[in-house]
């Protein structure tokens, strides 16, 4: 359980729906204590990625293994088992409407803890006051902002303390002071909570600042492109549809733009 | 993992050591705040807790929302807390626990509203849903006046479309419905009939009352738990969707584009099913007239023919275009007035059901009342 091994090893996945292709041959690894950025084009088929590493659509081929254990071929009680220790924040958050916040929250604790009410009651309150929303617990996801509803949801994804984090395109719809927020509670997130996050993204701002490891898929090969630590991608690569896409289609990286993304990446 | 141990020493008369060792997590069922509180109630005289956690293997929230109660407790008892040593992670979650960054709104309790009130708040409720629906059915004229006009802005596929779904996809369900109404309706006749050697009678009982009353209600009810429905769902889904504002906000009025196609295609189509399910219904009781009453088949529609008049059959598909238009009106106007969640769209669905139900209903003894009146 040490940062820095292994974590969750993709192995040359292939996804499809029906006859079509989207994704073909994906391999990386993501090591414990990453945030691990999967970056592309929209239409690219990051999303479906995301889908097919947390149990929703099996692969047509290849693996996706979590600590050497592979999610697509294990029975069902255990790939539950494995299910329960992500957390997902959803694109559009995907609260359930119907129940209010602290049941949102309450609603994994009570199906898979043997927690009495009392002791769910006080998880469900440190949840939301981690993401800044204590006092909102009787709100229902209609009543609060989309910024809110976001942070609600990562609550949400906190509540059984997840290994993993995932996040489907964590500031899609923010204000960039939002945004930034919540870049910066994903990083305090993941370094006190000691876990592995995978945030599949195009904010350019965000994959600079959080991430310390990324694939580039590519939307015309449907593969990985270009690997490694987003940083370094904008300066070391050679391929030049990653340096479009990491200079926002200028193409060129001169020597002022390199060093701004690269301050407004380094932590202080 | 080891077991999460909560031990106390009293190091000082006035100050209490608390040590957290073991491995805390939500698994090994850690021990809770209130413990400490109950060592504090048998040693009144303490002033000061020493929290040491040096000897933790692991953690998780539980450890967290232990500190937080311990912390909460001490305050409450006026006792000062000295955390030693916490994990990193454990102080900095602790920092932003307590950093709250929206302003602490509590979401103020219902007061208990007397009956009265409560009375007088769904009359009025009451009179503004009347409101509402006047409202929603004046924009129907005013897009159907548009309609007559020409410049009604709807598509010709989208009133197809809804035309195929509520008509021809419907015929199996009104099929088998009204064959089994047929068959009911002739087998309770039969019955009675048998007793006073009238059995002949049962063409004329089926025939009626399927063509009058029957066929157009039943068609009318399947209608609206199958479209009625839909609209209802879809409507509401778009709304939610912020679909019907994209329509507003390019000048295409919703009414025309989205209710119009949905009323013409119910409008016209139901008078066509009722007409179809009058002959199912016929089709029923000759079945039973036929194994069950020695009628011949030539007997049970010349019987029929004679007893149905051609008055009835217009009454039925009168009734039927008018229950038509409720349902649609009603689906439509659900789905318009729908609120923005997936719970709103199921209450929306809801509502148009019941609304259509009760209107054609009601709309059935009007109808029936006014034919009494005009003797038709």
């Amino acid at each position: 359980m040490n940062p820095g091994e292994p974590h969750v090893t993709v192995q040359d996945l292939t996804v499809a729906y029906g006859d079509t292709v989207i994704l073909r041959d994906l391999t990386f690894t993501i090591n414990r204590g990453d945030i691990f950025i999967i970056m592309g084009a929209s239409g690219g088929g990051k999303s479906t990625l995301l889908r097919s590493m947390v149990g929703l659509l099996p692969p047509a081929a290849g693996q996706v293994l979590y600590d050497g254990l592979s999610l697509w071929s294990m029975d069902p009680e255990e790939q539950s088992r494995v299910l329960r220790r992500f957390g997902i924040l959803y694109q559009s958050g995907a609260l359930w409407s119907s129940l209010t916040l602290a049941e949102n929250i309450a609603l994994p604790l009570e199906q898979y803890t043997t927690l009495i009410p009392r002791q769910i009651k006080d998880l469900v309150c440190l949840k939301l006051s981690l993401v800044g929303l204590s006092g909102f617990e009787d709100y229902f996801p209609s009543e609060i902002s989309g910024g809110m509803r976001k942070r609600a949801a990562l609550a949400r994804a906190m509540a059984l303390d997840p290994d993993v984090l995932f996040f489907d395109e964590p500031s899609a719809g923010l204000d960039p002071i939002s945004a930034h927020l919540l870049d910066e509670l994903i990083l305090e997130l993941r370094d006190s909570l000691r876990a592995t996050v995978v945030v599949v993204t195009h904010e350019l701002a965000s994959i600079f600042a959080i991430g310390n490891n990324s694939v580039f898929i590519d939307a015309d090969t449907r593969t990985i492109t270009a690997a490694g630590d987003p940083r370094t991608l904008l300066t070391d690569s050679r391929d030049p549809k990653v340096i479009s896409f990491l200079t926002r289609g200028a193409g060129i990286v001169d020597k002022a733009q390199k060093r701004t993304s690269l301050d407004r990446g380094a932590r202080p | 993992m080891d077991p999460a141990v909560l031990a106390f020493a009293q190091t000082d008369p006035d100050a209490l050591a608390v040590i957290l060792s073991g491995d805390w997590r939500r698994a090994n069922s850690p021990p809770e705040a209130g413990a400490v509180e109950e060592r504090l109630a048998n040693s009144p005289q303490v002033r000061r807790i020493v929290l040491s956690t040096e000897n933790l293997t692991g953690w998780d929230s539980m450890l967290l929302t232990f500190l937080i109660g311990v912390r909460s407790l001490a305050s409450r008892n006026n006792v000062t807390v000295h955390e030693m040593n916490l994990p990193e992670g454990v102080k900095r979650l602790l920092a932003l626990a307590s950093a709250t960054r929206e302003r602490t709104l509590v979401k103020p309790t219902a007061p208990r509203v007397p009956i009265v009130e409560r009375v007088g708040e769904s009359a009025l409720a009451f009179w503004r849903s009347l409101l509402e629906t006047t409202d929603f059915l004046g924009h129907i004229l005013v897009a159907l006046v548009r309609l007559v006009r020409g410049t009604a802005a709807f598509r010709r596929s989208d009133l197809l479309l809804v035309v195929q779904q509520c008509g021809a996809q419907a015929l199996p369900i009104v099929s088998l419905i009204s064959v089994l109404i047929g068959l009911i309706l002739a087998f309770i006749a039969a019955i009675q009939l048998k007793l006073f050697g009238a059995e002949i009678y049962v063409a004329g009982i089926v025939g009626i009352g399927m063509v009058r009353a029957l066929a157009p209600i039943m068609t009318a009810i399947i209608l609206a738990g199958r479209t009625g429905a839909s609209f209802a769902a879809q409507l509401g889904t778009m709304q939610v969707n912020e679909e019907i504002d994209a329509l507003r906000t390019l000048g295409i009025s919703p009414m025309e584009f989205l209710v119009l196609p949905r009323m013409l295609a119910l409008f016209l189509m139901m008078p066509l099913l009722c007409l179809y399910a009058d002959l199912m219904g016929v089709l029923g009781g000759l079945a039973i007239g036929a194994s069950m009453l020695d009628l011949t088949v030539m007997q049970y529609c010349t019987q029929t023919r004679e007893s149905v008049q051609l008055n009835d059959v217009w009454v039925g598909l009168v009734s039927a275009a008018v229950f038509g238009v409720l349902v649609a009106v009603s689906g439509c106007m659900r789905g318009m007035q729908c609120g923005r969640s997936a719970a709103a769209v199921g209450d929306a669905t809801t509502s148009a059901v019941v609304t259509s139900i009760v209107s054609i209903v009601v709309a059935m003894a009007v109808i029936t009342a006014v034919c009494h009146v005009l003797t038709v």
